[in-house]
């Protein structure tokens, strides 16, 4: 396991720029997730750093090696991809083996017996090792793909939304079991997503990509609480972040235009009366949408109470988060 | 049980498409058939009138095909000892004696080398030359792939006339290297278009893995890219046998002797001797022989989805 920097990365595919100038330190042994919706550059930054794709300008070191130049068999990382990508003419045992039967590790035999049924075991896919790789389920396939990247021991480990394609029971058991094994081996994991909740629960740091740029990189905790655009506030928090004109409160700051209140900066009981349009009661929490002057709110609701639709109830803001006209984030007080 | 599908079809249309499906085989086997049958036929049989479909079998037409022929007078066929095999018995009927054996061993062979060694160069080259088109940037690439398939557009023959002179010049006429490479020219550029078809259908992922599981460009081309290609290869090296093994216009130019093919030479046996139709049925049904083997090998890798399934599209 290594450190891996990342400075002033760059590359465009003819005239779209994808990724612009990410500079990041992935620590060893850290969990990071790359944040951001479609088209924001997280699959590009991973290719580059496999080595699949050639940067444009900027510099990748991977355990303080330039690895400009070097095949992505030379710059020992390992990668899940988004897709199952399992060859499809060998069995579950001969995939899981391939790396290691590769020419720069050629592993001897009785090691890789041992390793296939380690990586098989904790992934839960020992029974299908003698099956063909296309004859198992999509889960099964993932976990596969997921055991291909285990079974080495690279510098870095290059996860592209391996979990997407699986169903939501799934996705949540691998989640769980990912986490324990990247913190069982200490490894360094560099993980792309869109679902923030992967980003939530497993990242030791996040950083949330929009357009080809690095906006925001920090703890996930750092990122929820202190986001410093508009833009990465909208990226975390469950029900979304709600974005209200600054002056619907009254006396807004000098320079806020726009105010994002969480379900926690919304107290309730006096202030702005809003209209109840809808609850949605999910099990543990209940949500309340609200409509405040023309304004979609959606909060959660105070446990007990009884709330009708079309009822009215009074909210004010509570340290909410501010931002001037262009998305960034004005911090009160400053 | 339910009395109607949308995707099962009727009984009806189940006993229409195989009536189809029997008559179809019924029309192209026929001649193959027959062929085959006047291969065992004595001469008199096989040009009587009305044709015989019962008749007793006979060798005749194979040791015909194998071996050359001399009349003999009966005097000298009294004189001589009597023979020793079932073939000279056969021969010595007809009041002659065996002189040796034909060319056809030698040029049926000749077909093999020629008709497999093209066909294994044509795959070669056209599964390289096919993945380089399909993955990698070649600058105009399209122009490139259009000339390939251009040199298709025109009947061979019709460049069979600079090519025989410039065999000429370079000492390939009637060779086996000179033949080898003629056929591959002509079968390079569908071995190459149906090749690049089936290697662009193979995602880009499983080399990007294998790529970074440790392996060079090459070796996953070899391991990963390979195994998924092989129905396309197999489907292609058929066509591609298929075209070199039943060439007749070139084969006649080009070769006289040393390399000269099958289809070239069977002709040859209706001039000796009157028109000996059974040996000529013999050397084509002998001749089918392989590529009916060929075919029958690959055709398991002939149906597709082999990579069905494995990545998520």
């Amino acid at each position: 396991m290594a450190e891996v920097v990342l400075n002033d990365v760059t590359k465009s595919f003819g005239e779209t720029v994808a990724v612009e100038g990410i500079s990041m330190t992935i620590p060893d042994g850290a969990f990071v997730v790359l944040l951001g919706p479609t088209g924001a550059g997280k699959t590009t930054t991973l290719r580059l750093i496999s080595g699949l794709e050639q940067l444009d300008r900027g510099e990748i070191f991977v355990g303080g090696r330039n690895v400009a130049g070097e095949s992505p068999a030379q710059r020992d990382v390992a990668m899940v991809f988004q897709q199952y990508s399992l060859y499809p003419h060998l069995s579950v045992r001969d995939n899981l083996a391939f790396p290691l039967k590769s020419p720069i590790l050629k592993t001897p035999a009785d090691e890789i017996t041992r390793k296939v049924r380690e990586v098989a075991e904790v992934l839960q896919i020992s029974h299908k090792l003698d099956n063909k790789a296309t004859a198992l389920s999509g889960g099964e396939m993932q976990r596969v793909s997921i055991g291909r990247a285990l079974v080495r021991d690279p510098a870095i480990y290059l996860m592209d939304e391996p979990l997407s394609s699986l169903d939501a029971k799934l996705r949540t058991d691998l989640r769980v079991e990912l986490k324990r094994i990247q913190a069982d081996l200490g490894a360094t994991l560099l993980y792309v997503t869109h679902d923030q909740i992967e980003a939530m629960t497993m990242a030791t740091h996040v950083g949330v990509l929009d357009e080809g740029k690095l906006v925001q990189f920090g703890t996930p905790r750092e990122i929820y609480e202190t986001p410093n655009s508009l833009y990465v506030a909208t990226r975390l928090g469950l029900p979304r972040i709600n974005i209200v004109p600054a002056s619907i409160f009254g006396n807004a700051p000098a320079g806020v235009t726009q105010m994002g209140l969480r379900p926690e900066h919304i107290a309730q009981g006096e202030g702005q009366e809003a209209q109840v349009k809808r609850v949605e009661h999910l099990g543990d929490q209940t949500r309340l949408h609200l409509d405040l002057q023309g304004h979609a709110i959606t909060t959660l609701a105070i446990p007990g109470q009884q709330y009708a639709q079309g009822s009215t109830v009074k909210i004010s803001p509570k340290n909410p988060l501010c931002f001037d006209a262009h998305g960034a984030r004005i911090l009160q007080g400053a | 049980m339910s009395s109607f599908s949308v995707t099962e079809p009727s009984n009806g249309q189940k006993w229409f498409a195989g009536i189809l499906v029997v008559l179809y085989a019924l029309i192209t086997i026929m001649p193959l058939a027959w062929i085959m049958m006047t291969g065992f036929k004595t001469p008199p049989d096989s040009i009587s009138y009305p044709p015989k479909v019962i008749f007793e079998p006979s060798l005749e037409g194979y040791v015909n095909l194998f071996t050359t022929r001399t009349r003999v007078g009966q005097e000298a066929l009294d004189a001589l000892p009597p023979p020793e095999t079932w073939y000279e018995e056969i021969v010595r009927e007809r009041d002659m004696v065996i002189a040796g054996p034909s060319k056809f061993g030698e040029r049926f062979l000749n077909s093999v080398i020629i008709g497999f060694g093209s066909t294994f160069l044509s795959i070669v080259l056209g599964t390289l030359a096919a993945y380089a088109f399909s993955r990698f940037k070649i600058p105009l690439a399209d122009d490139l792939l259009f000339f390939i398939l251009s040199t298709r557009m025109m009947p061979p023959i019709a460049v069979a006339i600079p090519i025989f002179l410039m065999y000429r010049n370079l000492g390939l006429s009637d060779t086996h290297l000179g033949m080898i490479l003629l056929y591959t020219a002509v079968n390079i550029s569908l071995a190459v278009w149906l090749l690049k078809g089936f290697i662009d259908e193979i995602p880009r992922e499983y080399e990007e893995a294998a790529l970074i599981d440790g392996y060079t460009r090459f070796q996953a081309f070899y391991k990963v890219v390979l195994p998924q290609a092989a129905t396309g290869i197999a489907s292609t090296a058929i066509f591609c046998l298929i075209f070199s093994w039943n060439e007749y216009a070139f084969a006649v130019l080009l070769t006289s002797g040393t390399a000269q093919t099958a289809p070239p030479f069977i002709p040859t046996i209706i001039g000796v001797g009157g028109l000996d139709w059974p040996a000529v049925a013999a050397g084509a049904t002998i001749f089918l022989l392989p590529v009916m083997v060929f075919t029958i090998l690959l055709r398991k890798h002939l149906l597709r989805g082999i990579t069905f399934g494995a990545v998520r599209k």
